[in-house]
Protein backbone atom coordinates (compact mmCIF):
# COMPACT_ATOMS: atom_id res chain seq x y z
CA UNK A 1 0.00 0.00 0.00
CA UNK A 2 1.18 3.51 -0.71
CA UNK A 3 1.62 6.05 1.98
CA UNK A 4 -1.57 7.96 2.71
CA UNK A 5 0.53 11.12 2.60
CA UNK A 6 1.00 10.76 -1.12
CA UNK A 7 -1.09 13.55 -2.50
CA UNK A 8 -2.76 13.08 -5.84
CA UNK A 9 -4.80 15.78 -7.46
CA UNK A 10 -7.75 14.51 -9.49
CA UNK A 11 -5.97 11.29 -10.10
CA UNK A 12 -6.99 9.32 -13.15
CA UNK A 13 -6.99 5.51 -13.27
CA UNK A 14 -3.44 4.22 -13.30
CA UNK A 15 -3.86 2.02 -16.33
CA UNK A 16 -5.00 4.95 -18.45
CA UNK A 17 -7.16 2.60 -20.49
CA UNK A 18 -10.35 2.49 -18.45
CA UNK A 19 -13.55 2.59 -20.46
CA UNK A 20 -14.32 6.00 -18.97
CA UNK A 21 -10.87 7.35 -19.82
CA UNK A 22 -11.18 6.05 -23.34
CA UNK A 23 -14.58 7.69 -23.85
CA UNK A 24 -13.33 10.98 -22.48
CA UNK A 25 -10.27 10.71 -24.68
CA UNK A 26 -12.20 10.30 -27.87
CA UNK A 27 -15.01 12.71 -27.22
CA UNK A 28 -13.59 15.55 -25.17
CA UNK A 29 -9.88 15.22 -25.53
CA UNK A 30 -9.72 15.08 -21.75
CA UNK A 31 -8.60 18.70 -21.71
CA UNK A 32 -10.82 19.94 -18.93
CA UNK A 33 -9.50 17.38 -16.51
CA UNK A 34 -6.12 18.94 -16.11
CA UNK A 35 -7.51 22.33 -15.26
CA UNK A 36 -7.87 21.91 -11.51
CA UNK A 37 -5.70 24.23 -9.53
CA UNK A 38 -5.95 23.86 -5.81
CA UNK A 39 -5.48 26.94 -3.75
CA UNK A 40 -5.24 25.72 -0.21
CA UNK A 41 -5.82 22.10 0.66
CA UNK A 42 -8.31 20.99 3.27
CA UNK A 43 -9.52 24.35 4.48
CA UNK A 44 -13.02 22.96 4.29
CA UNK A 45 -15.69 22.17 6.72
CA UNK A 46 -14.08 21.32 9.97
CA UNK A 47 -16.50 23.75 11.54
CA UNK A 48 -18.13 26.96 10.46
CA UNK A 49 -20.17 27.27 7.33
CA UNK A 50 -18.83 26.60 3.82
CA UNK A 51 -20.34 26.68 0.35
CA UNK A 52 -22.64 26.74 -1.50
CA UNK A 53 -19.79 27.24 -3.97
CA UNK A 54 -16.81 24.89 -4.37
CA UNK A 55 -14.82 23.99 -1.30
CA UNK A 56 -11.47 22.24 -1.03
CA UNK A 57 -11.85 18.83 0.55
CA UNK A 58 -9.54 15.92 1.19
CA UNK A 59 -10.66 12.35 0.67
CA UNK A 60 -8.65 9.31 1.69
CA UNK A 61 -9.51 6.62 -0.84
CA UNK A 62 -7.87 3.19 -1.04
CA UNK A 63 -5.00 4.39 1.10
CA UNK A 64 -4.30 7.52 -0.97
CA UNK A 65 -5.04 11.10 -0.14
CA UNK A 66 -6.89 13.11 -2.78
CA UNK A 67 -7.48 16.82 -2.71
CA UNK A 68 -10.32 18.18 -4.77
CA UNK A 69 -12.77 21.04 -4.97
CA UNK A 70 -16.47 20.22 -4.81
CA UNK A 71 -19.69 21.96 -3.95
CA UNK A 72 -21.15 20.64 -0.67
CA UNK A 73 -24.00 19.08 -2.65
CA UNK A 74 -21.69 16.69 -4.55
CA UNK A 75 -22.18 13.10 -3.45
CA UNK A 76 -19.28 10.82 -2.60
CA UNK A 77 -20.27 8.70 -5.59
CA UNK A 78 -20.03 11.58 -8.05
CA UNK A 79 -16.74 12.71 -6.53
CA UNK A 80 -15.26 9.21 -6.87
CA UNK A 81 -16.51 8.70 -10.42
CA UNK A 82 -16.32 12.13 -11.99
CA UNK A 83 -13.39 13.69 -10.13
CA UNK A 84 -11.16 10.80 -9.13
CA UNK A 85 -11.86 8.51 -12.09
CA UNK A 86 -12.80 5.63 -9.80
CA UNK A 87 -15.73 4.37 -11.84
CA UNK A 88 -16.11 0.96 -10.20
CA UNK A 89 -18.92 2.15 -7.95
CA UNK A 90 -21.90 2.58 -10.27
CA UNK A 91 -24.56 5.27 -10.40
CA UNK A 92 -27.81 3.40 -10.98
CA UNK A 93 -30.79 4.43 -8.82
CA UNK A 94 -28.94 7.32 -7.13
CA UNK A 95 -31.46 7.01 -4.28
CA UNK A 96 -29.89 4.56 -1.84
CA UNK A 97 -31.98 1.68 -3.05
CA UNK A 98 -30.03 -0.56 -5.46
CA UNK A 99 -26.57 -0.99 -3.93
CA UNK A 100 -24.57 -0.52 -7.16
CA UNK A 101 -22.68 2.40 -5.57
CA UNK A 102 -21.68 0.49 -2.41
CA UNK A 103 -18.29 1.49 -0.96
CA UNK A 104 -16.74 0.97 2.45
CA UNK A 105 -16.41 3.90 4.85
CA UNK A 106 -14.40 2.93 7.93
CA UNK A 107 -14.95 -0.69 6.89
CA UNK A 108 -18.75 -0.41 6.80
CA UNK A 109 -20.77 -0.77 3.61
CA UNK A 110 -22.58 2.44 2.70
CA UNK A 111 -24.33 3.88 -0.33
CA UNK A 112 -21.93 6.41 -1.88
CA UNK A 113 -24.86 8.03 -3.74
CA UNK A 114 -26.45 8.93 -0.42
CA UNK A 115 -23.28 10.23 1.25
CA UNK A 116 -22.01 13.77 0.71
CA UNK A 117 -18.36 13.88 -0.38
CA UNK A 118 -17.70 16.69 2.09
CA UNK A 119 -19.10 14.46 4.84
CA UNK A 120 -16.67 11.63 3.98
CA UNK A 121 -13.56 13.66 4.81
CA UNK A 122 -11.13 12.20 7.28
CA UNK A 123 -12.56 8.73 6.83
CA UNK A 124 -11.01 5.62 5.37
CA UNK A 125 -12.86 5.06 2.09
CA UNK A 126 -12.40 1.81 0.19
CA UNK A 127 -13.77 1.15 -3.29
CA UNK A 128 -13.77 -1.91 -5.52
CA UNK A 129 -10.54 -0.59 -7.08
CA UNK A 130 -8.83 -0.94 -3.70
CA UNK A 131 -9.75 -4.61 -3.27
CA UNK A 132 -7.19 -6.10 -5.66
CA UNK A 133 -3.56 -6.43 -4.71
CA UNK A 134 -1.71 -5.81 -7.96
CA UNK A 135 -3.18 -8.34 -10.37
CA UNK A 136 -4.30 -10.61 -7.52
CA UNK A 137 -8.10 -10.76 -7.25
CA UNK A 138 -9.77 -10.55 -3.86
CA UNK A 139 -11.23 -13.92 -2.70
CA UNK A 140 -14.76 -12.49 -3.15
CA UNK A 141 -13.95 -11.59 -6.77
CA UNK A 142 -12.50 -15.05 -7.44
CA UNK A 143 -15.62 -16.67 -5.99
CA UNK A 144 -17.85 -14.49 -8.21
CA UNK A 145 -15.90 -15.72 -11.26
CA UNK A 146 -16.02 -19.35 -10.11
CA UNK A 147 -19.78 -19.27 -9.55
CA UNK A 148 -20.78 -17.29 -12.60
CA UNK A 149 -22.24 -14.74 -10.20
CA UNK A 150 -22.83 -12.05 -12.78
CA UNK A 151 -24.47 -11.62 -16.14
CA UNK A 152 -24.25 -8.05 -17.44
CA UNK A 153 -21.96 -7.22 -14.52
CA UNK A 154 -23.20 -3.72 -13.83
CA UNK A 155 -24.29 -4.47 -10.25
CA UNK A 156 -21.22 -6.64 -9.60
CA UNK A 157 -18.81 -4.07 -8.07
CA UNK A 158 -21.49 -3.05 -5.55
CA UNK A 159 -22.24 -6.66 -4.73
CA UNK A 160 -18.55 -7.55 -4.33
CA UNK A 161 -17.91 -4.64 -1.95
CA UNK A 162 -21.12 -5.35 0.00
CA UNK A 163 -20.19 -9.06 0.16
CA UNK A 164 -16.76 -8.24 1.58
CA UNK A 165 -18.32 -6.07 4.30
CA UNK A 166 -20.91 -8.76 4.99
CA UNK A 167 -18.28 -11.54 5.30
CA UNK A 168 -16.17 -9.35 7.59
CA UNK A 169 -19.10 -9.33 10.01
CA UNK A 170 -20.44 -12.83 9.26
CA UNK A 171 -17.41 -15.05 8.61
CA UNK A 172 -19.40 -18.29 8.26
CA UNK A 173 -22.67 -17.44 6.52
CA UNK A 174 -25.26 -19.80 5.07
CA UNK A 175 -26.88 -19.01 1.73
CA UNK A 176 -29.95 -17.82 3.65
CA UNK A 177 -27.78 -15.45 5.72
CA UNK A 178 -26.37 -14.08 2.46
CA UNK A 179 -29.86 -13.57 1.06
CA UNK A 180 -30.84 -11.49 4.11
CA UNK A 181 -27.48 -9.78 4.50
CA UNK A 182 -27.15 -8.60 0.91
CA UNK A 183 -30.77 -7.47 0.62
CA UNK A 184 -29.46 -3.95 -0.01
CA UNK A 185 -28.14 -4.82 -3.46
CA UNK A 186 -30.22 -5.52 -6.54
CA UNK A 187 -29.36 -7.51 -9.69
CA UNK A 188 -31.78 -7.02 -12.55
CA UNK A 189 -30.30 -10.01 -14.41
CA UNK A 190 -31.33 -12.14 -11.44
CA UNK A 191 -27.99 -13.80 -10.72
CA UNK A 192 -28.78 -14.14 -7.02
CA UNK A 193 -28.29 -17.92 -6.94
CA UNK A 194 -24.72 -17.59 -8.17
CA UNK A 195 -24.07 -14.65 -5.87
CA UNK A 196 -25.24 -16.55 -2.78
CA UNK A 197 -22.99 -19.50 -3.67
CA UNK A 198 -20.08 -17.16 -4.38
CA UNK A 199 -20.35 -15.38 -1.05
CA UNK A 200 -20.49 -18.66 0.89
CA UNK A 201 -17.47 -19.93 -1.07
CA UNK A 202 -15.56 -16.68 -0.54
CA UNK A 203 -16.25 -16.79 3.20
CA UNK A 204 -14.84 -20.32 3.33
CA UNK A 205 -11.79 -19.29 1.28
CA UNK A 206 -11.20 -16.41 3.66
CA UNK A 207 -11.36 -18.89 6.53
CA UNK A 208 -13.18 -16.63 8.93
CA UNK A 209 -10.55 -13.93 8.55
CA UNK A 210 -11.16 -10.35 7.56
CA UNK A 211 -9.44 -9.60 4.28
CA UNK B 1 -30.14 18.88 -5.77
CA UNK B 2 -30.12 22.58 -5.04
CA UNK B 3 -26.83 24.03 -3.81
CA UNK B 4 -26.57 24.64 -0.08
CA UNK B 5 -24.23 25.86 2.61
CA UNK B 6 -22.74 23.11 4.73
CA UNK B 7 -21.85 23.33 8.39
CA UNK B 8 -20.04 20.79 10.48
CA UNK B 9 -20.46 21.97 14.10
CA UNK B 10 -18.71 20.18 16.95
CA UNK B 11 -21.06 21.23 19.75
CA UNK B 12 -24.82 21.19 20.15
CA UNK B 13 -24.91 24.91 20.96
CA UNK B 14 -23.02 25.68 17.78
CA UNK B 15 -25.41 23.51 15.75
CA UNK B 16 -28.52 25.11 17.28
CA UNK B 17 -27.18 28.54 16.35
CA UNK B 18 -27.00 27.46 12.71
CA UNK B 19 -30.68 26.48 12.40
CA UNK B 20 -33.40 28.69 10.95
CA UNK B 21 -36.64 29.93 12.46
CA UNK B 22 -38.80 28.47 9.70
CA UNK B 23 -38.74 25.26 7.67
CA UNK B 24 -36.74 25.43 4.47
CA UNK B 25 -33.91 27.49 5.91
CA UNK B 26 -31.84 24.68 7.33
CA UNK B 27 -32.00 20.88 7.44
CA UNK B 28 -30.23 18.66 9.93
CA UNK B 29 -28.04 15.93 8.43
CA UNK B 30 -27.32 12.71 10.31
CA UNK B 31 -27.27 9.48 8.24
CA UNK B 32 -28.67 11.35 5.26
CA UNK B 33 -30.55 8.30 3.99
CA UNK B 34 -33.80 10.26 3.83
CA UNK B 35 -32.53 13.85 3.50
CA UNK B 36 -30.38 13.29 0.41
CA UNK B 37 -33.28 11.65 -1.43
CA UNK B 38 -35.58 14.53 -0.45
CA UNK B 39 -33.04 17.06 -1.70
CA UNK B 40 -32.43 15.20 -4.97
CA UNK B 41 -36.18 15.33 -5.65
CA UNK B 42 -36.34 19.02 -4.64
CA UNK B 43 -38.88 18.14 -1.94
CA UNK B 44 -36.44 19.75 0.50
CA UNK B 45 -34.37 22.67 -0.77
CA UNK B 46 -32.59 23.90 2.36
CA UNK B 47 -30.30 26.90 2.17
CA UNK B 48 -28.09 25.25 4.76
CA UNK B 49 -27.36 21.69 5.82
CA UNK B 50 -26.10 21.17 9.36
CA UNK B 51 -24.22 17.91 9.89
CA UNK B 52 -24.68 16.74 13.47
CA UNK B 53 -22.59 13.55 13.28
CA UNK B 54 -19.54 15.41 14.58
CA UNK B 55 -21.30 16.28 17.86
CA UNK B 56 -20.10 13.70 20.38
CA UNK B 57 -22.86 14.27 22.93
CA UNK B 58 -25.50 13.18 20.39
CA UNK B 59 -24.09 9.64 20.20
CA UNK B 60 -23.85 6.68 22.54
CA UNK B 61 -26.17 4.30 24.33
CA UNK B 62 -25.99 4.43 28.13
CA UNK B 63 -27.75 3.12 31.17
CA UNK B 64 -29.13 5.90 33.36
CA UNK B 65 -30.96 5.86 36.67
CA UNK B 66 -34.26 6.19 34.81
CA UNK B 67 -33.60 3.68 32.04
CA UNK B 68 -31.61 3.80 28.84
CA UNK B 69 -30.49 6.89 26.95
CA UNK B 70 -30.00 6.51 23.20
CA UNK B 71 -28.21 9.36 21.41
CA UNK B 72 -30.02 10.63 18.31
CA UNK B 73 -27.10 9.88 15.97
CA UNK B 74 -26.76 6.23 17.09
CA UNK B 75 -27.00 4.19 13.90
CA UNK B 76 -29.40 1.31 13.43
CA UNK B 77 -26.37 -1.03 13.23
CA UNK B 78 -25.02 0.32 16.54
CA UNK B 79 -28.40 -0.20 18.17
CA UNK B 80 -28.54 -3.78 16.86
CA UNK B 81 -25.16 -4.58 18.41
CA UNK B 82 -25.97 -3.07 21.81
CA UNK B 83 -26.16 -5.67 24.58
CA UNK B 84 -28.15 -3.23 26.70
CA UNK B 85 -30.86 -2.90 24.04
CA UNK B 86 -30.85 -6.62 23.21
CA UNK B 87 -31.37 -7.66 26.81
CA UNK B 88 -34.25 -5.29 27.59
CA UNK B 89 -35.89 -4.10 24.41
CA UNK B 90 -36.42 -6.85 21.82
CA UNK B 91 -39.19 -4.61 20.39
CA UNK B 92 -36.48 -2.14 19.28
CA UNK B 93 -34.19 -4.89 17.97
CA UNK B 94 -37.02 -6.44 15.94
CA UNK B 95 -37.94 -3.03 14.53
CA UNK B 96 -34.28 -2.37 13.63
CA UNK B 97 -33.85 -5.75 11.92
CA UNK B 98 -36.57 -4.85 9.46
CA UNK B 99 -34.93 -1.61 8.35
CA UNK B 100 -34.14 -1.55 4.64
CA UNK B 101 -30.62 -2.96 4.17
CA UNK B 102 -27.13 -3.41 5.61
CA UNK B 103 -26.05 -0.12 4.05
CA UNK B 104 -29.05 1.81 5.40
CA UNK B 105 -28.58 0.24 8.85
CA UNK B 106 -24.92 1.35 8.79
CA UNK B 107 -25.86 4.90 7.80
CA UNK B 108 -29.29 5.68 9.20
CA UNK B 109 -29.75 6.94 12.77
CA UNK B 110 -32.51 6.38 15.31
CA UNK B 111 -33.18 10.14 15.45
CA UNK B 112 -33.43 10.17 11.68
CA UNK B 113 -35.87 7.29 11.75
CA UNK B 114 -38.19 9.36 13.94
CA UNK B 115 -37.76 12.51 11.83
CA UNK B 116 -37.92 10.92 8.36
CA UNK B 117 -40.59 12.27 6.06
CA UNK B 118 -43.53 10.11 4.90
CA UNK B 119 -43.09 7.79 1.92
CA UNK B 120 -46.48 8.79 0.43
CA UNK B 121 -45.87 8.85 -3.31
CA UNK B 122 -47.91 12.03 -3.75
CA UNK B 123 -45.71 13.78 -1.18
CA UNK B 124 -42.54 12.38 -2.76
CA UNK B 125 -43.73 13.53 -6.18
CA UNK B 126 -44.14 17.12 -5.03
CA UNK B 127 -47.88 17.32 -4.34
CA UNK B 128 -47.30 18.34 -0.73
CA UNK B 129 -47.70 16.54 2.57
CA UNK B 130 -51.49 16.49 2.34
CA UNK B 131 -51.60 16.05 -1.44
CA UNK B 132 -54.56 18.38 -1.94
CA UNK B 133 -55.64 19.64 -5.32
CA UNK B 134 -58.60 21.99 -5.83
CA UNK B 135 -59.66 21.36 -2.25
CA UNK B 136 -59.75 17.59 -2.71
CA UNK B 137 -57.38 14.90 -1.45
CA UNK B 138 -55.51 13.20 -4.27
CA UNK B 139 -54.99 10.25 -1.91
CA UNK B 140 -58.60 9.63 -0.95
CA UNK B 141 -59.59 9.79 -4.60
CA UNK B 142 -56.50 8.19 -6.08
CA UNK B 143 -53.82 5.54 -5.66
CA UNK B 144 -53.99 4.74 -1.97
CA UNK B 145 -53.10 1.09 -1.51
CA UNK B 146 -50.19 1.84 0.82
CA UNK B 147 -51.89 4.68 2.66
CA UNK B 148 -53.59 5.07 6.03
CA UNK B 149 -56.40 2.90 7.32
CA UNK B 150 -56.63 5.09 10.42
CA UNK B 151 -56.39 8.36 8.51
CA UNK B 152 -58.72 11.30 8.94
CA UNK B 153 -59.03 14.14 6.46
CA UNK B 154 -56.80 15.80 5.49
CA UNK B 155 -53.89 13.44 6.46
CA UNK B 156 -53.86 10.05 4.76
CA UNK B 157 -50.12 9.33 4.52
CA UNK B 158 -48.60 6.83 6.94
CA UNK B 159 -45.85 7.59 9.42
CA UNK B 160 -42.71 5.93 8.03
CA UNK B 161 -40.94 5.50 11.36
CA UNK B 162 -39.84 1.98 12.29
CA UNK B 163 -38.92 2.80 15.89
CA UNK B 164 -41.87 5.09 16.66
CA UNK B 165 -44.42 2.38 17.53
CA UNK B 166 -41.92 0.42 19.66
CA UNK B 167 -40.77 3.54 21.53
CA UNK B 168 -44.37 4.55 22.24
CA UNK B 169 -45.18 1.05 23.50
CA UNK B 170 -42.14 1.24 25.79
CA UNK B 171 -43.21 4.66 27.13
CA UNK B 172 -40.12 6.45 25.77
CA UNK B 173 -39.53 10.19 25.55
CA UNK B 174 -37.54 12.32 23.14
CA UNK B 175 -35.43 15.26 24.17
CA UNK B 176 -35.63 18.30 21.88
CA UNK B 177 -33.08 21.09 22.19
CA UNK B 178 -33.23 24.68 20.98
CA UNK B 179 -31.21 27.76 21.83
CA UNK B 180 -33.74 28.63 24.52
CA UNK B 181 -33.42 25.29 26.29
CA UNK B 182 -34.56 21.68 26.09
CA UNK B 183 -37.93 20.02 26.36
CA UNK B 184 -38.92 16.41 26.83
CA UNK B 185 -41.88 14.96 25.03
CA UNK B 186 -43.42 11.46 25.13
CA UNK B 187 -42.74 9.84 21.75
CA UNK B 188 -46.52 9.43 21.51
CA UNK B 189 -46.81 13.23 21.36
CA UNK B 190 -43.85 13.67 19.02
CA UNK B 191 -45.90 12.37 16.10
CA UNK B 192 -48.80 14.61 15.08
CA UNK B 193 -51.36 14.46 12.28
CA UNK B 194 -50.95 17.73 10.38
CA UNK B 195 -54.04 19.86 9.84
CA UNK B 196 -52.62 22.15 7.17
CA UNK B 197 -50.00 21.98 4.45
CA UNK B 198 -47.71 24.22 6.54
CA UNK B 199 -47.63 21.75 9.44
CA UNK B 200 -45.21 18.90 9.90
CA UNK B 201 -45.96 15.35 10.95
CA UNK B 202 -43.69 15.67 13.98
CA UNK B 203 -43.65 18.13 16.90
CA UNK B 204 -40.04 19.17 16.22
CA UNK B 205 -39.71 22.88 15.46
CA UNK B 206 -37.39 24.24 12.77
CA UNK B 207 -35.04 25.66 15.41
CA UNK B 208 -34.82 22.38 17.35
CA UNK B 209 -32.68 19.26 17.21
CA UNK B 210 -33.81 15.88 18.51
CA UNK B 211 -30.86 15.05 20.78
CA UNK B 212 -31.73 11.81 22.54
CA UNK B 213 -34.30 9.17 23.30
CA UNK B 214 -35.01 8.07 26.84
CA UNK B 215 -36.47 4.62 27.33
CA UNK B 216 -37.75 3.94 30.87
CA UNK B 217 -36.30 1.01 32.77
CA UNK B 218 -39.59 -0.73 33.59
CA UNK B 219 -39.44 -4.45 32.96
CA UNK B 220 -41.79 -5.48 30.19
CA UNK B 221 -42.23 -8.34 27.79
CA UNK B 222 -42.04 -6.46 24.53
CA UNK B 223 -41.97 -7.27 20.84
CA UNK B 224 -42.45 -5.88 17.35
CA UNK B 225 -43.92 -7.72 14.38
CA UNK B 226 -43.76 -6.38 10.84
CA UNK B 227 -45.80 -7.44 7.82
CA UNK B 228 -44.01 -6.54 4.63
CA UNK B 229 -44.25 -7.17 0.92
CA UNK B 230 -40.49 -7.21 0.36
CA UNK B 231 -37.94 -8.54 2.83
CA UNK B 232 -35.48 -5.75 2.11
CA UNK B 233 -35.26 -2.21 0.74
CA UNK B 234 -38.80 -1.27 1.62
CA UNK B 235 -40.98 -0.06 4.44
CA UNK B 236 -43.45 -2.44 6.06
CA UNK B 237 -47.15 -2.51 5.13
CA UNK B 238 -48.25 -2.80 8.75
CA UNK B 239 -46.48 -3.33 12.06
CA UNK B 240 -47.33 -3.68 15.70
CA UNK B 241 -45.25 -3.16 18.82
CA UNK B 242 -46.43 -4.29 22.22
CA UNK B 243 -45.13 -3.93 25.77
CA UNK B 244 -46.65 -6.01 28.57
CA UNK B 245 -46.15 -5.49 32.28
CA UNK B 246 -46.64 -8.89 33.84
CA UNK B 247 -47.64 -10.34 37.20
CA UNK B 248 -46.27 -13.82 36.81
CA UNK B 249 -47.98 -15.26 33.75
CA UNK B 250 -50.76 -12.65 33.72
CA UNK B 251 -50.83 -9.21 32.13
CA UNK B 252 -50.93 -6.35 34.64
CA UNK B 253 -51.09 -3.67 31.97
CA UNK B 254 -50.36 -3.49 28.26
CA UNK B 255 -49.58 -1.05 25.50
CA UNK B 256 -50.29 -1.86 21.84
CA UNK B 257 -49.15 0.48 19.04
CA UNK B 258 -49.59 -0.08 15.31
CA UNK B 259 -47.27 1.36 12.69
CA UNK B 260 -47.63 2.25 8.99
CA UNK B 261 -51.41 2.39 9.28
CA UNK B 262 -51.93 6.08 10.05
CA UNK B 263 -50.26 9.51 9.82
CA UNK B 264 -48.90 8.81 13.31
CA UNK B 265 -48.27 5.50 15.05
CA UNK B 266 -51.71 4.36 16.22
CA UNK B 267 -52.30 3.29 19.82
CA UNK B 268 -54.94 0.71 20.63
CA UNK B 269 -55.84 1.46 24.26
CA UNK B 270 -59.08 -0.53 24.31
CA UNK B 271 -57.39 -3.64 22.98
CA UNK B 272 -54.56 -3.13 25.49
CA UNK B 273 -56.99 -2.81 28.42
CA UNK B 274 -58.76 -5.98 27.34
CA UNK B 275 -55.59 -7.92 28.16
CA UNK B 276 -55.50 -6.93 31.85
CA UNK B 277 -55.49 -9.97 34.11
CA UNK B 278 -55.24 -12.37 31.21
CA UNK B 279 -52.69 -14.93 30.12
CA UNK B 280 -51.69 -14.32 26.50
CA UNK B 281 -52.54 -17.21 24.23
CA UNK B 282 -53.66 -17.49 20.63
CA UNK B 283 -57.35 -16.81 21.38
CA UNK B 284 -56.69 -13.86 23.68
CA UNK B 285 -54.21 -12.36 21.20
CA UNK B 286 -56.62 -12.81 18.30
CA UNK B 287 -59.43 -11.11 20.21
CA UNK B 288 -57.25 -8.16 21.22
CA UNK B 289 -56.03 -7.82 17.63
CA UNK B 290 -59.62 -7.67 16.37
CA UNK B 291 -60.38 -4.94 18.90
CA UNK B 292 -57.25 -3.02 17.86
CA UNK B 293 -58.38 -2.63 14.24
CA UNK B 294 -62.06 -2.01 15.02
CA UNK B 295 -61.87 1.71 14.32
CA UNK B 296 -60.08 1.32 10.98
CA UNK B 297 -61.52 3.24 8.04
CA UNK B 298 -59.75 1.94 4.97
CA UNK B 299 -59.60 3.87 1.71
CA UNK B 300 -60.71 2.56 -1.68
CA UNK B 301 -57.67 0.32 -2.26
CA UNK B 302 -56.29 -0.62 1.14
CA UNK B 303 -58.87 -2.66 3.06
CA UNK B 304 -56.32 -5.51 2.95
CA UNK B 305 -54.18 -3.54 5.42
CA UNK B 306 -56.81 -4.01 8.14
CA UNK B 307 -56.16 -7.74 8.13
CA UNK B 308 -52.38 -7.18 8.01
CA UNK B 309 -52.51 -4.84 11.01
CA UNK B 310 -54.64 -7.34 12.89
CA UNK B 311 -52.17 -10.13 12.15
CA UNK B 312 -49.28 -7.89 13.22
CA UNK B 313 -50.92 -7.19 16.61
CA UNK B 314 -51.70 -10.85 17.23
CA UNK B 315 -48.20 -12.00 16.29
CA UNK B 316 -46.48 -9.25 18.27
CA UNK B 317 -48.45 -10.28 21.38
CA UNK B 318 -47.56 -13.93 20.91
CA UNK B 319 -43.94 -13.06 20.20
CA UNK B 320 -43.74 -10.95 23.39
CA UNK B 321 -44.66 -13.91 25.59
CA UNK B 322 -42.82 -16.60 23.63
Amino acid sequence: MRSPKESQVRKLPESGVSRRGFLQGVSLGGGALGAAVLERPAEAAQSGVVGPGEVSITLWVNGKEHELRVEPRVTLLDALRDRLGLTGAKRVCDRGTCGACTVLVEGKAVYACTTLAIDAQGKNIQTIEGMTRGSELHPVMKAFVNNDAQQCGFCTPGFVVAAKAFIDEHPNPTEEDVMNGLGGNLCRCGTYIGIRKAVVEAAKAMGGRNA
Amino acid sequence: MQAFEYANPKTLQEALGLLGSSWGEADVLAGGTDLLGLMKEYIHTPKRVVNIKGIKELGGIEKTSAGVRIGATVTVAELLSSGLIKSQFPALIQAAQGIASMQIRNMGSIGGDLCQRPRCWYFRSGYGLLAMKDGKSLVANGENRYHAIFGRAPAYFVSASSFGPALIALGAKVKLASQSGTRELPVAEFFVAPATEDDREIALKPNEILTEILVPAETTRNATYEVRQKEALDWPLATASVALKMDGGKVRSAEIVMGHVGPTPVRAPKAARSLTGKTINETVAEKAAATAVKGARPLSQNAYKVQLAKAAVKRALLRAVS
